[in-house]
C-alpha cells in the first residue's frame, strides 16, 4: 500500500467514525443507543407527531394602541402647558386629531409635536375659530412598531409556552418583509385547542373609567343616554359575562386607557371577597403612580377592568389604590382553571396585537409512526434493489459502489446531526433520492472505466483517467442540482426546507464519497494485486 | 460481464422530427386535460381548506358523516382504511377557513363530538386559510424560474450559451409534461410536488450535462467530423450511463412511490414521471436544439466551444 492510499484511508475512516459518533454518541447499551439516535436525529413534526401553527400577527393593533396612548399623553401635556384643547381623539390606527386648539398657540403646538411626538407628522390643520390638527404616524415609525409588535408577540408566546412546560417547542418569525407571521411547533401535542387558547389570548388588560354609575342591558340603551350619538371620547363595551342575572350587560367607558397591562409587575391567583377564584395583580412604579392618581381623583366612581376589549368587572373605587388590585370574575366568578390561565397570560405579558392562525397542522403520534414505517420500508427497498443491481452488474466493483453509497448515508446523517437539521417525511424522500443520485455518480465513473478498458488501457490508467475526466462532469451535474436545491430551500417552508437541506448535504457528501472514497477503494484493490491489468467491473 | 447498450449506433438526431412530434403531443395532451378540468387539482397548501383524518371505534357509514356537516362546507369524505374499515378523511372547502385556519378542525370535531361522543379519535388534521394559497403559488413559480435561470447561467458559463439554453428548455419541457400528467391523472399538486419539480429541474439536467460534456470532449479530438455525427456518437457513447443512472434513480423513486405511504405519494409520482421524461428529453429535446441552432448559424462548420 502506498503512502498516498494510507493517508486517504485514514481520512476516510476518521470522517466515517466522526459522522457515526455524531449521531450514535458513545452508547453503553441498546436503549442508550436508541436514546442517542432520537436525540441527535431530530424528527420533524410530521414524523413524531405534534401541532404546528402559523399565526398572522395583526400588527395594526399595536399601531392603534400606540396612537391611543400618544393621543392621551398629548392631551395631558397640553393641559399642563396651558394650551387649550377641547379633545384629542384617535381617528384611525395611525392617526389622531387635536380638536379645538387655541389658534394663538399654533407655533407652540407645532413645537410640542415636533419635540415630543416625533413619530407623528402634522398632516393637516383646519382653522375655523379654534384649530383642529391631524397627526399621522410616520411610515418608518409605523413599520418599526409593526416589527416590534411581532418581536414582542414572539417573546410573549415564548414566555407562555415555557410556563406551560411544552417540551422542545419551536417559535420563530416567518415570512418576508410586510408579512408578520409567527410559526409555532409543539411536538407531542395533538390537541391544539388548549395550547392555542393560551398562546392566542391577547391578554390586553386595560383599566378604564366608567361614565355614569350603572350598566345598560343593550348597546342601544347605553347610546340613548347620550341621545344616540356617543361623544368621541367614550365607547360602549360589552361585559364578558352577565351579572348575577346571567345576561350580558354594556358599559359606557372612557376611550382613553389610564393603566394598561404594560404597567403590570406581576399577577397571581387569589380569591375574591366571596372566596371565589380571582386574579390579583401588582403594578410597577410608573403604573402605581398613574393608578394612584386615577383612583385618588375618582373615588366613588366605577373602574372597568377590560380584558381584550370586554369588561371583566367594574368595581367601585372606594379609596385611593396605588400598586395592586384584584380582577374578579364578575357575577358568575372564574372557574379555578380560568383564573390560573388568566394569571399566566397576564404575567407573561400582553400580546401587542391579536393573531389568527393561517395554517394549522396536527399530526397524531400514530400517523407519524406510520410515516416513519413507510419511509423506512421505501428506503430499505430502494437501497436493497440498487445494491443488488450494482453487485450483479459491476461484480466486485459493485462492492466499491455499495461502500461509497453507505458512507454517503453515514456522512449525510452525521452532517444532519451536526447542523441540527430536522428529518421530515420529505426529508426521507431526500435520503432515498440521495441513494439514487449517489449511485449515479458511481455508474458514470464505472461506465467510463469500462470504456477505457475497452479502448485497451491498463486497469490502473483506466481508473486514473476515468476519475479525473468524470470529476469535471460530476462537478457540473452536482452544481446544477445544487442550484435548484438552494432555490428550493429559499422558497420552501417547514417540511420542504427539511427536504432541501437533506438534498444539499447529500449532494455535497456524495462528491466526497463518489470521487474520493470510491477512487481510494479502487487504488487499494489495484495496489494489492500482482497483475494489475484485470479489474472486476 | 453484463453489458447493456454497448456499441449502439442509433441516428437519434435523424429522428428529431419524430421526437418533436412526441413532445408536442405530450404537451398538447397535458394542456387539453388542463383546459378540460379548468384547473389543477391543487392541494390544501395552495387552495386553503381543511382535511381531518378520523378513526372511529365502531363501524360508521360514510353517509352518516356526510349528513353531520353543512353541505356548503363539505368537500369530500373518503374512507381511507380500505373496505369496511372505519378511518375517514373529511375535507372541508376553503369557505370554512376563509380567515381563521383553526375553525376547520373545530367544525369537524364539534360535529362528531355531538354525534359520536367518545367513539372517535382525530389522527391528524391540516388546515390552511384561503388567503395563504395565492402567495404560495406565485412563490413556487418564482422559485422554479430562479432555478431555471441559475442553471441556464451555469451551463452557459461552463459550455456555451446555446447549450445552457437547450438544457434549460429541455428541463422546462420536462416540468410542463410532468404537470400535464398531474392534470391527466388528476393527481393533487401540493407543496411536496413543487419540491419534486424543483428537484427534477436539478436532476434532469444531469443527463443533458453528461451528453454535452461528451460532445465537448469529442469536439476536441475529432475536428474533421461533422457536428451531427459528433452529437449522435456522443449520445450513443453515453447512452449506457444515461439509461443506467436514470434507471437506478427510477428504481429508488419507484420504491418511494409504492412503499412510501400516502402523504409522499404525489411527490413520488412527480419523480417517477419526471425521471422518465427527463431522460427522454436529454436525448430528444436538448441535443436536437443544439444541432438546429448550430446548423442555422453555420451550415457547414462545426461550431462549439473548444476549451
Amino acid at each position: 500500500m502506498t503512502k498516498r492510499i494510507r493517508i486517504r484511508s485514514v481520512i476516510i475512516i476518521v470522517v466515517a467514525v466522526a459522522c457515526i459518533l455524531r449521531f450514535t454518541g458513545i452508547p453503553t447499551s441498546y436503549a442508550d443507543l436508541k436514546a442517542n439516535l432520537s436525540k441527535n436525529i431530530r424528527l420533524g413534526l410530521d414524523l413524531r407527531g405534534g401541532t404546528q401553527l402559523v399565526l398572522q400577527v395583526h400588527v395594526d393593533d399595536a399601531l392603534k394602541a400606540t396612537t391611543n396612548q400618544t393621543a392621551e399623553a398629548l392631551r395631558v401635556q397640553m393641559e399642563k402647558d396651558g394650551i387649550t384643547v377641547v379633545q384629542v381623539v384617535p381617528t384611525a390606527v395611525d392617526t389622531f386629531e387635536a380638536r379645538g386648539v387655541d389658534p394663538a398657540k399654533d407655533s407652540e403646538f407645532r413645537n410640542m409635536i415636533e419635540g415630543g411626538y416625533s413619530d407623528y407628522d402634522i398632516v393637516s390643520s383646519e382653522s375655523a375659530g379654534a384649530k383642529t390638527y391631524t397627526m399621522k404616524m410616520k411610515m418608518r415609525a409605523a413599520e418599526e412598531y409593526r416589527v416590534q409588535a411581532v418581536d414582542q408577540a414572539l417573546r410573549t408566546i415564548e414566555n407562555r409556552v415555557n410556563a406551560l412546560g411544552v417540551a422542545e417547542p419551536v417559535i420563530q418569525k416567518r415570512g418576508g418583509p410586510g408579512e408578520h407571521e409567527i410559526i409555532v411547533q409543539f411536538p407531542g401535542v395533538d390537541d391544539p385547542e388548549y395550547v392555542k387558547g393560551i398562546i392566542g389570548k391577547a391578554a390586553i388588560l386595560e383599566l378604564k373609567l366608567v361614565q355614569g354609575t350603572n350598566s345598560y342591558p343593550t348597546r342601544d340603551a347605553a347610546m340613548q343616554q347620550f341621545g344616540g350619538i356617543l361623544p368621541s371620547n367614550l365607547e360602549v363595551l360589552e361585559s364578558s359575562k352577565g351579572e348575577n342575572s346571567g345576561s350580558k350587560v354594556f358599559w359606557v367607558v372612557n376611550k382613553v386607557t389610564n393603566v394598561t397591562g404594560r404597567d403590570l409587575k406581576s399577577a397571581g391567583v387569589s380569591r375574591d371577597e366571596n372566596g371565589r377564584p380571582a386574579v390579583s395583580f401588582h403594578l410597577n412604579a410608573a403604573g402605581a403612580q398613574k393608578f394612584g392618581k386615577l383612583t385618588g381623583d375618582n373615588v366613588g366612581r366605577l373602574l372597568a377592568i377590560v380584558l381584550d376589549g370586554t369588561v371583566v368587572s367594574a368595581p367601585r373605587l372606594n379609596s385611593r389604590i396605588t400598586d395592586n388590585g384584584i380582577i374578579t370574575g364578575g357575577g358568575a366568578g372564574f372557574a379555578p382553571d380560568e383564573a390560573r390561565d388568566l394569571a399566566l397570560v397576564l404575567k407573561s405579558g400582553a400580546l401587542p396585537a391579536s393573531m389568527t392562525p393561517l395554517q394549522e397542522a396536527v399530526v397524531g403520534a400514530s400517523l407519524g409512526a406510520d410515516s416513519i414505517k413507510a419511509g423506512l420500508i421505501a428506503s430499505a427497498v430502494a437501497l436493497g434493489s440498487v445494491v443488488i443491481f450494482v453487485l450483479v452488474y459491476y461484480r466486485a466493483s459493485g462492492i466499491n459502489a455499495t461502500v461509497a453509497m453507505i458512507l454517503n448515508l453515514v456522512v449525510l446523517f452525521g452532517a444532519m446531526a451536526y447542523f441540527g437539521a430536522t428529518l421530515t417525511l420529505p426529508g426521507i424522500a431526500g435520503v432515498i433520492l440521495t441513494i439514487g443520485v449517489g449511485i449515479d455518480s458511481n455508474v458514470l465513473i464505472f461506465e467510463r472505466i469500462r470504456e477505457e478498458l475497452h479502448a485497451g488501457k491498463t486497469a490502473v490508467s483506466s481508473v486514473a483517467t476515468s476519475f479525473s475526466r468524470v470529476f469535471i462532469t460530476l462537478v457540473d451535474t452536482h452544481l446544477a442540482a445544487l442550484i435548484s436545491a438552494i432555490c428550493l430551500f429559499l422558497f420552501g417552508t417547514g417540511a420542504i426546507k427539511g427536504f432541501a437541506v437533506t438534498l444539499v448535504i447529500g449532494l455535497v457528501s456524495n462528491m466526497f464519497t463518489a470521487v474520493f472514497v470510491s477512487r481510494t477503494l479502487f487504488e487499494m484493490v489495484l495496489s494489492n494485486k500482482e497483475r494489475t491489468d484485470t479489474l472486476s467491473i | 460481464m453484463i453489458e447493456l447498450f454497448r456499441g449502439i449506433k442509433v441516428d437519434w438526431l435523424g429522428k428529431r422530427k419524430l421526437f418533436f412530434v412526441i413532445s408536442i403531443v405530450l404537451l398538447v395532451i397535458g394542456m387539453a386535460s388542463l383546459l378540460y378540468r379548468g384547473e389543477f387539482n391543487y392541494g390544501l397548501d395552495f387552495k386553503g381548506g381543511t382535511v381531518v383524518s378520523v378513526r372511529f371505534s365502531d363501524n360508521v357509514e360514510i353517509g352518516k358523516i356526510r349528513d353531520l356537516l353543512p353541505d356548503a362546507s363539505i368537500q369530500a369524505v373518503q374512507n381511507t382504511s380500505g373496505a369496511g374499515g372505519s378511518e375517514f378523511q373529511i375535507e372541508l372547502g376553503q369557505s370554512v377557513v376563509n380567515e381563521d385556519a383553526s375553525i376547520g378542525r373545530q367544525t369537524v370535531t364539534s360535529a362528531l363530538e355531538k354525534n359520536f361522543p367518545g367513539k372517535f379519535t382525530v389522527l391528524g388534521s391540516e388546515s390552511v386559510s384561503a388567503k395563504v394559497g395565492g402567495d404560495l403559488r406565485r412563490q413556487a413559480v418564482m422559485a422554479t424560474l430562479y432555478a431555471l435561470v441559475g442553471i441556464l447561467i451555469y451551463i452557459a458559463f461552463r459550455f456555451e450559451w446555446i447549450y445552457g439554453a437547450a438544457a434549460v428548455f429541455a428541463v422546462f419541457h420536462d416540468t410542463l409534461v410532468t404537470l400535464g400528467f398531474f392534470s391527466l391523472f388528476n393527481y393533487e399538486i401540493n407543496l411536496t410536488v413543487i419540491a419534486a419539480l424543483l428537484t427534477l429541474v436539478g436532476y434532469s439536467v444531469n443527463d443533458t450535462i453528461v451528453v454535452f460534456d461528451r460532445v465537448r470532449e469529442n469536439l476536441k479530438t475529432r475536428r474533421r467530423d461533422d457536428f451531427e455525427t459528433i452529437l449522435n456518437d456522443s449520445i450513443n457513447q453515453t447512452l449506457s450511463r444515461t439509461i443506467l443512472t436514470s434507471g437506478l434513480t427510477f428504481l429508488t423513486v419507484l420504491a418511494l412511490f409504492i412503499f412510501g405511504g400516502e402523504i409522499i405519494n404525489n411527490f413520488a409520482f412527480a419523480m417517477v414521471i419526471g425521471i422518465i421524461v427527463g431522460t427522454y428529453s436529454s436525448v430528444a429535446v436538448a441535443a436536437p436544439l443544439v444541432l438546429i441552432y448550430t446548423n442555422a448559424r453555420k451550415p457547414k462548420a462545426v461550431a462549439a466551444n473548444r476549451r
